[in-house]
């Protein structure tokens, strides 16, 4: 199995560098072949893989497949961790990047026009695209088949170095340099956390793989350590949050979320891909796999539970008064990342990765149908322009219905069953901060409804594009762009109904997540269910499924059925209305306190500390004594034979005095 | 005591390696000029060859031959073998650059095995006769070597400073060792390590001696403020010779160290320490520094060469069995590293031309991405940047002296090699950065070009699995 497990990580890799190196010889049409290659083989072996679990043959496999350095008997190593977890990660992941893969054939077909002429950066940028979502998926796997800390580490930072170099892919536009720029900073916030904590767990249990922590930590359940002073901190508490911390750069959490809006500037497969799908998800991922930690510590998990549900609610809010297609499915999934930490804080970890899951497939749809969108509207982004779709773009219209109704958790499709077992475990848990995460969740519901169908309206029903140009040459978008949205529509529908059952309440994730059971929020739900059609029909008795209704149908009545009443609500409520517009005003709080705080700093430290006391003192400083003294020390070369024979006996006077006569 | 044939085994290899190198010499006489190649090929065979008896005679024991004189152990089987094999890769860039300048005749690889000879008996030497033997072997060798282009004038003045010198240093050895049999009434390792620990021993004689032989030793590592030789005999020579000359004698003045000072003279530790602090600290400095002001890439890496001899002291003075095994993977790896640096010296230069100016490197990139991208990789682990093999050399010999709590030795260290990090990173700076000044193609043959390439991204490959050699070298000297 080793080799099968090193041949889906490496054949992304493969693809990457041949892409990447050599994408001036083999073109643009052997690049795209060799980077979906790559991933197409990554795909099957994990499907492969993900069967021999289901079927029950596989083992749980925990090897290192190398060793960096042992210092200090922390081993630094490049190990697989795959059970039934990674399993279904890794399916998720290339999965999904072969779907992105395919479709970007045909989304970045014309990208020439993305750059000025002779420009050097847009030379073999189609090549150069493709090997950086070929690495991406190798830094995802990564990242999801570590069984060590430091590997996670690795795969952490690769998935923020090759998401910020495509943020600012068209690095042309100062916009995307901008956008990529706050997501690389906002994620050295989070990240800063994230490493403190992995030097705790180094300090503490002195290893860096998963299974020793885990079997270790139970020790430390009570240990206090000191920070600051007197002040007495629950280790595992601080631990836990402090990764989470990293969980919240790298899953876009309030209040490090402000980045993710704005990486919508990359292309959209990218923001398929990367921005909903993988690696935002990484942090609920992370969570889950640390469950033997997080269930260790209470305030952790509370903690969790309270970003989860602010982030649930909060930014879906401010997607209704989104205008920019893209945006409003950024905030959609911002609101969506919250579910599942919500789902997360209350121990209910197989629901969250359930609802990755399920999220991952319909909010990459979601994209994509928005690309395909964009394609047809020649890269208008504006929903106020569009409307009327429909009957141009018949197979995004269909797979976008599809994705929408699962994204609001209408019975039967995938969403329904993940984000109803998050409300419902919410319902039965006792930890602190559980009711206000339960009315966040629910009302969220609402919310989710309204601006999914406000954009579906907008875009697909009603009039017809305002532009009478646009109009004359809307048509559906090419084969490779339509094909992936179908592959994902299919399990957008059905893999809920069909792994709901093992997933959410049966063994499947026995002995990978780590639930207490005083925490166990999903066996206490599990007590009344028995079966997807049984889910369904507890679905029609709870408020979550009345909130959607009730959401799409205000959707349609303001948005449709009297467009001027939206308008009224606009100037009535502007007050509210400016709240949400300016997104609760965190990028000027931002800007002003840490960009603006920052650069002053930075001016005071450059003008008297750079430029006076390193520049000139140290650097110049000492770069002047260290050439003196070497053109002077030169000069004792003199080429003088008896110079040289002199220098050796003084060394011999030297060191006799010294250590014969002392 | 009855003389057994058997006794011969373990001195198989050099046997072979003086044998081999006689033949050599009497096949050549019958060579035309045309037939070098054959003289050459014959060397490199003889050298593969002394590897595989060097493995085929271990015995896997230690095993002490010729009344004590001689010692056949893991750690010379080890670093006999890296000295075959390096040497064998000197010779092999030398080739081309021989020929170029009507130097590639028989008595180049003559001299050349017989100092691989003279390695391999101070490698195994026993007792301070044999060292000796070895040491002088191996030097009159490459006094001739220094001086093979008789043409030269700066060749023949190196050639000769470099003799001067090394007679006095031998002098000062062999005075030394006088010393040492007096104080202890021996001169075989074993028996000179009981007689020190005699507590009537005459300590002051002893260490007196002590400096003396620490000064001989010093001498041969180029060692300040006895290195005064380095720069002008590596300027001088040929550029083939200073790639020998940098190379393997390195490894062979470790197993000097080793064997005059922790086998021999093992109880003076505390003496010998303090001396080789103030040798390892000043080396570090004054080459680090001096090789800042050089134009010339040959008097730079001479210098780089002193800063190195100190890391590899700083492993030895720890004096423990982990500071012997990072010095010895350092001197490996070291001997590696200046192999493949005046290989791309050797490779950039061709009839007529030198390629020793650091100008000559300017926008190496542009003319061949391949090489330019070895000798980065070479500067990388010459400056100790990760993940190649020049940083783990320099964290082995750092982690040694801070475990035997010479911590502020070790910043020492950190601290000039910082320094040094400079002259190793402006070579990069200028392949990369500057705009070439010569447009010509790399003429060099294949076998070169493989072998250098090989020589390059082993760097990276030991660097990303440092273990293996170490492995091996805590094996050698656990033994």
């Amino acid at each position: 199995m080793e080799k099968i497990y090193l041949l889906i990580v490496l054949a992304p890799l493969f693809g990457a560098i041949i892409a990447g190196f050599f994408g001036g010889k083999i073109g643009r049409a052997g690049a795209h072949w060799v980077a979906s290659a790559g991933v197409g083989l990554s795909t099957l072996l994990s499907i492969y893989v993900l069967s021999r679990f289901i079927s029950g043959e596989a083992e749980v496999y925990n090897e290192t497949v190398y060793t960096w350095m042992i210092s200090d008997g922390i081993r630094m190593e490049i190990g697989f961790l795959v059970d039934q977890l990674t399993a279904l990660m890794i399916c998720v992941v290339t999965f999904v990047s072969f779907c992105v893969h395919i479709y970007t054939i045909g989304y970045i077909a014309d990208d020439e026009h993305n750059w000025p002429k002779e420009s050097l950066a847009g030379r073999n940028s189609y090549q150069r695209f493709f090997s950086y979502i070929s690495l991406f998926t190798f830094s995802m796997l990564m990242l999801v088949m570590a069984n060590n800390f430091m590997q996670l580490f690795f795969g952490w930072e690769a998935v923020g170095l090759v998401s910020y170099l495509l943020i600012g892919f068209w690095s042309v536009r100062e916009t995307a340099i901008f956008a990529n720029m706050k997501a690389f900073l906002v994620n050295r916030v989070g990240d800063f956390g994230f490493i403190l904590g992995i030097a705790a767990l180094a300090m503490y249990f002195n290893s860096l793989d998963y299974a020793e922590v885990f079997a270790a930590a139970p020790a430390h359940a009570d240990t206090q350590i000191s920070i600051l002073g007197d002040t007495s901190w629950s280790l595992m508490s601080v631990i836990c949050i402090l990764l989470f911390i990293g969980a919240m750069g790298k899953s876009a959490q309030v209040p490090l979320h402000v980045w993710l809006p704005d990486s919508m500037e990359g292309p959209t497969p990218i923001s398929a891909l990367i921005h909903a799908a993988t690696m935002v998800t990484a942090g609920i991922f992370m969570v889950a796999r640390m469950s033997p930690l997080y269930e260790l510590s209470e305030t952790a998990l509370s903690f969790v539970l309270i970003i989860g549900a602010t982030t649930a609610f909060f930014t879906g809010l401010i997607g209704i008064v989104q205008n920019d297609i893209k945006r409003v499915v950024a905030y959609s999934t911002l609101s969506q990342l919250g579910y599942m930490m919500v789902a997360l804080g209350v121990s209910a970890y197989a629901a969250g990765i359930f609802h990755l899951m399920t999220h991952a497939f319909f909010k990459a749809l979601l994209f994509l149908a928005a690309g395909s969108v964009i394609i047809g509207m020649h890269h208008d982004q504006d929903i106020r322009n569009m409307g009327g779709i429909r009957k141009y773009m018949p197979w995004t219209y269909w797979t976008s219905l599809v994705g929408s109704l699962a994204l609001i958790g209408f019975p039967g499709f995938s969403g329904f069953f993940s984000k109803d077992a998050i409300i419902e475990a919410v319902h039965h848990s006792q930890i602190a901060g559980s009711s206000y995460a339960y009315y966040a969740v629910l009302i969220g519901v609402f919310v989710t409804a309204l601006y999914s169908f406000r954009m579906f309206f907008l875009v697909f029903h009603g009039e017809g594009p305002r532009d009478e140009h646009a109009k004359e040459h809307l048509h559906e978008s090419p084969k490779v762009v339509w094909i992936p949205l179908v592959f994902l529509a299919i399990p957008s529908v059905v893999i809920g109904y069909m792994t709901m059952d093992p997933i959410l309440f049966g063994d499947w994730f026995k002995g990978v997540l780590h639930v207490l059971p005083e925490h166990d929020t999903l066996a206490a739900l599990g007590e009344g269910i028995h079966g997807p059609n049984s889910m369904i029909a507890h679905g029609f008795m709870g408020p979550a499924l009345y909130l959607a209704l009730a959401g799409v149908f205000v959707a349609w009545f303001v948005y449709m059925k009297k467009p001027s009443l939206a308008h009224e609500i606009k100037t009535r409520f502007d007050f509210v209305y400016l709240i949400l517009d300016k997104k609760y005003y965190f990028d000027e709080l931002y800007q002003f306190l840490f960009a603006g705080g920052s650069r002053g700093i930075g001016k005071l430290l450059w003008n008297v500390g750079d430029k006076g006391i390193i520049d000139e003192l140290i650097i110049n400083g000492s770069a002047r004594t260290v050439g003196r003294f070497a053109d002077l020390a030169r000069n004792v070369q003199s080429g003088y034979l008896f110079h040289y024979a002199m220098a050796m006996i003084v060394g011999l006077l030297l060191l006799l005095t010294w250590f014969v006569i002392f | 005591m009855p003389f057994e044939m058997s006794s011969l085994i373990p001195v198989l290899p050099e046997i072979f390696i003086l044998t081999a190198a006689s033949v050599i010499l009497v096949v050549d006489l019958f060579l035309k000029d045309s037939q070098r190649v054959i003289s050459y090929g014959m060397t490199q065979v003889s050298l593969l060859l002394a590897i595989g008896i060097v493995l085929l005679t271990d015995s896997g024991a230690r095993q002490i031959i010729f009344d004590g004189s001689v010692v056949r152990d893991s750690m010379s089987d080890v670093l006999k073998i890296a000295v075959l094999l390096i040497s064998a890769g000197a010779f092999l860039y030398s080739k081309d650059y021989l020929r170029d300048r009507a130097l590639f005749k028989g008595e180049y690889y003559v001299l050349g095995l017989f100092a691989v000879l003279g390695m391999m008996v101070m490698i195994s030497a026993n007792s301070f006769l044999t060292i000796y033997l070895g040491l002088e072997l191996l030097s009159l060798a490459l006094y001739a070597l220094v001086a093979f282009n008789r043409e030269s004038v700066s060749g023949a003045e190196a050639a000769m400073k470099y003799f001067v010198l090394g007679a006095l240093a031998s002098g000062m050895l062999l005075y030394g060792i006088s010393m040492i049999y007096g104080g202890t009434g021996s001169i075989e390792f074993s028996a000179v390590a009981e007689g020190l620990a005699n507590p009537n021993a005459n300590k002051m004689v002893l260490v007196f001696g002590l400096v003396f032989v620490v000064i001989g030793m010093a001498f041969k590592f180029g060692a300040v403020p006895f290195h005064m030789w380095v720069p002008d005999v590596y300027h001088g020579a040929p550029t083939s010779v200073t790639l020998f000359l940098g190379s393997t004698p390195k490894i062979a003045a470790f197993a000097l160290a080793m064997r005059m000072l922790v086998d021999g003279l093992g109880t003076l530790h505390a003496d010998w320490q303090g001396m080789l602090v103030i040798l390892a600290i000043l080396s570090m400095a004054v080459g680090n520094v001096i090789a800042i002001a050089q134009s010339n890439i040959k008097r730079m890496l001479a210098y780089s060469t002193i800063s190195h001899v100190g890391f590899i002291l700083l492993g030895i003075l720890a004096g423990t069995d982990k500071g012997y095994t990072a010095a010895m993977f350092y001197s490996i790896v070291y001997a590696v590293m200046a192999l493949g640096a005046f290989g791309i010296v050797i490779l950039l230069s061709r009839g007529g031309f030198e390629a020793d100016k650091l100008a000559d490197y300017k926008g190496l990139n542009e003319r061949s991405p391949w090489f330019a991208g070895m000798m980065l990789l070479l500067m990388f682990s010459m400056a100790g940047v990760p993940p190649t093999v020049g940083f783990f050399a320099k964290m082995f010999v750092l982690e040694a002296v801070v475990s035997v709590d010479m911590t502020w030795l070790a910043l020492v260290g950190v601290f000039f090699s910082i320094i040094g990090a400079y002259y190793y990173l402006r070579i990069v700076k200028l392949m990369y950065f500057d705009k070439p000044e010569d447009q010509s193609e790399l003429t060099a043959g294949l076998d070169t070009k493989i072998v250098l390439s090989v020589n390059g991204l082993a760097m990276l490959v030991f660097g990303l699995f440092p273990s293996s050699i170490l492995t091996v070298c805590a094996i050698a000297i656990a033994q």
